[in-house]
């Protein structure tokens, strides 16, 4: 395992932030912690790399200690922070070189390095222009480029994609893929389910500093609802009659709003469209996603949950 | 303490790579101030003045000055700067994810505020030393004297800047703390010469009046032997400082 955590909680003061997490991340994998704001996620994170000290438990990274060699672990990984942490007045050569210094990183291997990363991550165009003078997406990719800058075994990526627009979204999905494929191992915290879904092999779903579930985004929405959604309008008092005797693996309702789970809600729709008569109700067919089974785990939507 | 001297020294490059681009803007209003302290009460009230201490007043009052540029030099570095990394920058967050630690952080930026004390208190007693007003033979002194300042300042300031919660109240060290400091400790009159009895005791905890000490004697090569006395402060005081400060900053970057 790259990460073993074993039973790990964090308190600040009286305030529960993390209430007994289990991680195991095998390598090569892309591992995701999706979870609303103030799930825990960024503390679980802090303690997996050893900022933070968990209240109890032990955190394990590549078989070593965290809280007793940290130097020994942060040598191998990298650690992309929520906010990006650049020096404004600096280019990115010049960022890039500051953080290899940090990692200790004799400077012909560092120079070799900071070109690598200019071109993985497309910062050549402004490789040497003020940070300051940066768009907010060439600022993101430069915020994961001085993460890679010591060839890390294992990435750390904190909400890669919040608050950035629909085309860096992708472009920074596209380069998680391609350090996925180089065979690291990958840990992310999002609250993007949909992100969550196209990057990563296995998630662990944190609410309130717990893991309600674990495992790959197809096969939780398979345990915990069915293959597909169907939405509807519908009065609370005509559900059973609407339901009685369809093949539904699960439901939920929100406001006038039912959602029904089904392998294959296509025969679902048609029966209900019978039952209905002439009336044309409304319907959505879509596939279950991650979403979803967060709402069928805690009865309530990330939105709601975010604090 | 667990500090690694390669990585505290990564901390100090990140401030010079940082500062070489800045340097400009940065240097010009901090090295001036005690400029035109020297001009206004060394040369102008100083004509009235005939001697201090037993020299013109101007030959008084410029090795104080030198200790005053390294403590604004240092000063500045440990308390403004140092909290917008810590707090807005976050680039001390940036440092821990790597293999840097928190006393290598304090260690680095140590080292970078003595760097600072040395610009601006060497700049400026290279300009006492061209007026003729220091002697250019106590230039190695100097660089002692102002290293200890600028040790004894990044302690001082450092303890107060990991405590407080907001940048506002760096107005309060500087003006109810660094400016009386300034004006009482020996710069401008003999402490030795206005108080007496229990007061002079009393007046050797105030932090400027060692490196003052330490200058005045040391440029004019009176040695003697309370300059161990202000040697040893300084070193004990910034020793006892910076273990409280490795005390608060893991409280504070690794909570």
């Amino acid at each position: 395992m790259v990460i073993e955590a074993r039973n790990v909680v964090k308190h600040f003061g009286t305030r529960v932030a993390v209430a007994g997490i289990d991680l195991a991340v095998p390598p090569g994998i892309c591992f995701g912690l999706l979870g609303p704001n103030g799930a825990g996620k960024t503390t679980t994170l802090r303690m997996v790399y050893g900022v933070t000290r968990p209240t109890a438990g032990s955190v394990r990274v590549f078989g070593i200690d965290v809280a007793v060699n940290p130097r020994a672990v942060r040598s191998r990984l990298g650690v992309t922070l929520q906010q990006n942490v650049l020096i404004e007045a600096l280019s990115p050569v010049e960022n890039l070189r500051v953080f290899g210094r940090y990692h200790r990183i004799p400077h012909d291997l560092l120079e070799e390095r900071v070109e690598e990363l200019l071109d993985f991550l497309e910062l050549r165009s402004h490789a040497h222009v003020p940070v300051k003078q940066l768009s907010g997406g060439f600022q993101r990719r430069l915020a994961i480029a001085l993460s890679l800058v010591n060839d890390p075994e294992l990435l750390i990526l904190d909400e890669p994609t919040t608050g950035l627009d629909p085309a860096v979204r992708l472009a920074v999905w596209a380069r998680v893929r391609a350090l996925r494929a180089a065979g690291k191992t990958i840990l992310l915290t999002t609250h993007y389910m949909d992100e969550a879904q196209r990057l990563c092999d296995r998630v662990a779903i944190v609410a309130a500093g717990k893991v309600l579930a674990e495992g790959a985004p197809e096969e939780l929405i398979a345990i915990h609802l069915a293959r597909e959604a169907l939405e509807c309008e519908c009065d609370e008092n005509e559900v059973p009659a609407l339901l009685d005797g369809l093949p539904v693996a699960h439901v939920l309702r929100t406001a006038d709003r039912l959602t029904i789970y089904a392998d294959d809600v296509a025969s679902v729709a048609e029966t209900i469209r019978l039952r209905d008569g002439g009336e044309r109700r409304v319907m959505v067919l879509r596939p279950a996603n991650l979403e979803d089974v967060f709402l069928a785990l805690t009865g309530s939507t990330l939105e709601e949950s975010q604090t | 303490m667990n500090i690694s001297l390669p990585h505290a020294l990564a901390v100090w490059q990140r401030n010079l790579a940082m500062y070489r681009r800045t340097w400009k803007w940065n240097i010009l209003p901090n090295f001036f101030e005690p400029v035109f302290y020297l001009m206004a009460i060394g040369i102008g009230l100083g004509a009235y003045v005939q001697q201090m201490g037993g020299l013109p007043y101007a030959a008084f009052l410029a090795p104080g000055l030198v200790c005053v540029a390294a403590m604004n030099g240092a000063s500045f570095e440990v308390t403004y700067n140092i909290f917008v990394r810590m707090h807005f920058e976050k680039t001390y967050d940036a440092m821990l994810t790597t293999p840097v630690q928190p006393d290598d952080i304090l260690a680095g930026e140590v080292l970078w505020a003595i760097t600072r004390a040395t610009i601006y208190g060497g700049c400026f007693y290279l300009v006492t030393t061209a007026w003729g007003l220091t002697p250019w033979q106590a230039a190695p002194w100097a660089l002692v004297v102002i290293v200890l300042s600028g040790l004894l300042f990044a302690a001082v300031g450092l303890v107060f800047s990991l405590q407080i919660v907001t940048i506002d109240l760096f107005s309060f060290y500087f003006t109810l703390f660094l400016t009386p400091l300034f004006l009482f400790s020996d710069v401008f009159f003999p402490l030795a010469e206005r108080l007496s009895g229990v007061w002079l005791w009393v007046a050797e905890a105030l932090p400027l009046l060692h490196p003052v000490r330490l200058a005045r004697l040391g440029f004019a090569s009176r040695w003697s032997v309370v300059m161990l006395w202000d040697v040893a402060y300084i070193l004990g005081v910034s020793a006892l400082l910076l273990a409280i400060c490795h005390r608060s900053i893991h409280k504070r970057l690794t909570a």
